[in-house]
């Protein structure tokens, strides 16, 4: 998977599809991995056409909503060497499902361009370091961080050290957890339908991450982020929870997710 | 086994308060997982032995017809009989006719999860044949009244309190101040309560890990050697298999043996392999006088053509229960039916009907830690998704559901309508969550703030910043 820049004066193009998560939730996230891409080398494209890559209806089995939800996000793309996406979750849909979701549409363009991003499209850490060869980020911090692994970044885009190496560089005290490959319980619509479970799941995550006392909690998912964010807030936790690409440019300008650690915010526990 | 996998949501509800449960469940994994891993690292032909694994059994799934009737033939010519049951019926009146035919009034039997499917147990008492179960966790949830929570460790819902409760209650002919603090101790009670059973039984029943094609034997594995006892000292051997357990060679059975205790218990090798080739033959030492196969279909010759085709290469070894984080959060019973975690939210909908377990496949993170351990690679993911979209076909997904996500493609196909629309809603919500940045409830999240808080939007939208950022360029 690994391609070196190209060797010519013109700089890659990084189309950078910003999900629709963090446009809805955390811009600030979206921000920081385009100053990210910069920073890197690249010329960020951010098409105005781009929404949602129809996870939530093909996870819910509605191909017909997902292909609908897809469609303007076929060409959106067309113009950049990559799709880069701040997500694991988003990148695994592109990179492993949207020939799938296309496939038996009779739209034989539709399955040609799925397959072409399916070929350029990462995760936002693993282009910036297996790309781009960025070593060291912007930003910096001395902050004690656990970093949480999504599923989809783990499992379908095989990103582990990508980040780690880069928040080590920016001078963070990385920490491991013990249960790093277990799900945190998010799962799109499923937090939301099977709630016992998933707030369950969550509370376990919560358990690990709270045992490593970390000041920082971070991912490359919104909705990990803020699945964790909910249920470190709910016990009270201090913990502040941010997104990856937040830390690694280094202007953290918002609040944590789910809003600063202040005692006046702070829940009791349960 | 009638199936409540309809009652998934409320079992769920109840299974989550259960503390006793919590524990035992954390048991399990601590206990499994690591186990698996080792093992694994130690095997480094692992994968290799995966895709071997899998070779065998697509190819036989392929050719099923071929092998199993090349099984029946070697049965046959070793002095055996193999029965073909369609449905649970004809495989519960056929076991029961067997009994009849060989005077049998109790039975022993191994573990068997088909023989769960048939409900056989409740059955063969109804009619007067008493059966007792010989695997130690079988044999504790039979005292129990209860079914199997686990497809290799049937009581690993139970804490070892809750054992040493269950014999002082069952056996009250030992002296009840006894010590039972120790999982030996529990141990030894329940062999000695066993062992005087076994030679008293008529016949035994067991299931079968593989049926081998090429010799006409079936294999099953245990770590108690209970399994030799229930086979070796009834005068009628019975095995219950299911049609997709057939392998063509004993080859073959190398392989997936070697898969199956890896990927169960991180054991080379489980403690007794053993292997039932017909009657006893004039000089054999011992062995059973009559040796019968019930070969039960039971929904599976329909799936062999179907989308779910891969799940039948399964070899019920529990890896993906082990690793699944829904099952370590729910324990077994939940799901309703004989098979639980990841496997049993595909098996069950394939063998009983989508309709009578519609949340098995959806109650899923799609973490995919499932597919990862299986050593089948069943990509388990994929087929729950396959499922969820025959729900959608069908229309068995709620209206709700359907109407919300029409709606949202829609709006999602639009790009300048959505960010008008979701810029103007995260600017509300971003308003009247105010300083405190998240929710502790909003209309329609209850079954997210019911244990979470849900952390609200900046406000406003990546694009609107974005542009605003462009302009501040010029
Ligand atoms: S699905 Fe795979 S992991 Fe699960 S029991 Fe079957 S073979 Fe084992």
């Amino acid at each position: 998977m690994t391609t070196s820049p190209k060797k010519s004066n013109k700089k890659v193009t990084a189309g950078l599809f910003v999900t629709c998560l963090i446009d809805a939730m955390r811009p600030s996230a979206g921000m920081a991995a385009l100053r990210l891409l910069e920073a890197a080398g690249c010329e960020v494209i951010v098409p105005e056409n781009q929404t949602c890559c129809g996870q939530p209806a093909w996870n819910s089995g509605d191909i017909k909503a997902a292909r609908v939800a897809a469609t303007p996000f076929l060409d959106a793309f067309d113009a950049c060497d990559y799709v880069v996406v701040p997500s694991g979750s988003c990148a695994g849909m592109l990179a492993h499902h949207l020939v799938d979701l296309f496939e038996g549409s009779g739209d034989l363009h539709a399955r040609r361009q799925a397959a072409a991003i399916a070929g350029k499209t990462y995760e936002l850490t693993s282009f910036l370091v297996d790309v781009m060869g960025m070593k060291t980020p912007p930003g910096k911090t001395t902050a004690r961080i656990a970093y949480h692994d999504s599923c989809s970044s783990l499992r379908e885009m095989k990103v582990i050290s990508q980040p780690r190496a880069l928040l080590n560089a920016a001078g963070a005290d990385v920490v491991d957890l013990d249960k790093a490959d277990t799900c945190c319980g998010f799962g799109g619509t499923f937090s939301v339908k099977y709630g016992d479970i998933s707030g369950t799941m969550a509370d376990d995550k919560a358990t690990d991450i709270e045992a490593k006392d970390p000041d920082m909690l971070v991912a490359g998912d919104m909705g990990c982020l803020m699945n964790i964010a909910g249920r470190l807030l709910r016990r009270g936790s201090a913990i502040e929870v941010r997104h990856v690409a937040e830390v690694l440019d280094g202007a953290m300008e918002a609040s944590p997710i789910g809003g600063l650690r202040d005692s006046a915010s702070q829940n009791p526990g349960n | 086994m009638e199936t409540q996998s309809r009652h998934f949501k409320e079992n769920v509800a109840a299974a989550i308060l259960d503390d006793d449960l919590k524990g035992a469940m954390s048991k399990l994994t601590s206990a499994l997982r690591p186990k698996r891993a080792s093992a694994v690292a130690g095997l480094p032909e692992f994968d290799q032995l995966r895709d071997h694994g899998i070779a065998i059994r697509m190819h036989t799934l392929d050719h099923i017809d071929t092998y199993l009737a090349q099984f029946e033939d070697n049965v046959i010519a070793n002095g055996g009989h193999v029965h073909w049951c369609a449905d649970e019926d004809s495989a519960r009146q056929t076991i029961l006719d067997l009994c009849r035919q060989h005077d049998v009034r109790t039975v022993t039997k191994g573990k068997s999860m088909v023989t769960e499917e048939l409900g056989l147990n409740t059955f063969l008492d109804s009619h007067g044949i008493l059966p007792l179960e010989t695997d130690l966790g079988e044999y504790i949830i039979q005292l129990r009244g209860e079914h199997p929570s686990h497809i290799i460790a049937p009581a690993t819902h139970l804490q070892r309190e809750q054992i040493a409760e269950t014999f002082r209650q069952s056996h009250t002919h030992l002296d009840a101040d006894r010590p039972m603090d120790t999982a030996e101790s529990l141990t030894e009670e329940a062999r000695q309560e066993l062992r005087e059973k076994y030679g008293a039984a008529d016949a035994g029943i067991t299931g079968a890990n593989f049926m081998i094609a090429e010799t006409g034997s079936t294999i099953i594995v245990t770590n108690e050697g209970n399994g030799d006892l229930t086979q070796t000292l009834a005068r009628v051997h019975i095995v219950v298999a299911s049609l997709e357990k057939i392998i063509p060679t004993m080859e073959d059975a190398g392989v997936l043996l070697r898969l199956l205790a890896r990927s169960a218990t991180g054991q080379d090798m489980s403690v007794y392999t053993t292997l039932s080739s017909g009657p006893r033959r004039p000089g054999d030492p011992d062995g059973p006088e009559a040796f019968h196969v019930v070969l039960v279909d039971n929904g599976r010759s329909g799936m062999i053509g179907g989308s779910e085709r891969e799940m039948l290469r399964c070899i019920r070894c529990s890896a993906c229960l082990n690793h699944c984080p829904v099952y370590a959060a729910i324990g077994g019973h939940a799901y309703g039916w004989v098979y639980s975690g990841p496997m049993g939210k595909v098996l069950t909908p394939s063998l009983t009907g989508l309709d009578q377990a519609p949340d098995l496949p959806n109650a899923s993170s799609f973490c995919g830690k499932c597919e990862e351990v299986c050593p089948m690679r069943i990509p388990l993911p994929k087929l729950m998704r396959n499922l969820r979209t025959k729900q959608t076909e069908m229309k068995m997904t709620s209206m709700r559901q359907r109407v919300i996500l029409a709606l949202w493609s829609q709006l999602a196909s639009r790009p300048a309508l959505y960010r008008l629309v979701t810029g103007t809603v995260t600017r509300i919500l971003a308003r009247i969550a105010g300083k405190r940045g998240a929710f502790r409830w909003l209309p329609m999240t209850g079954g997210w703030t019911k244990m979470r808080d849900l952390p609200a939007p900046e406000g406003g939208g990546f694009f609107a910043r974005y542009n605003a950022s462009r302009k501040g360029d010029h």
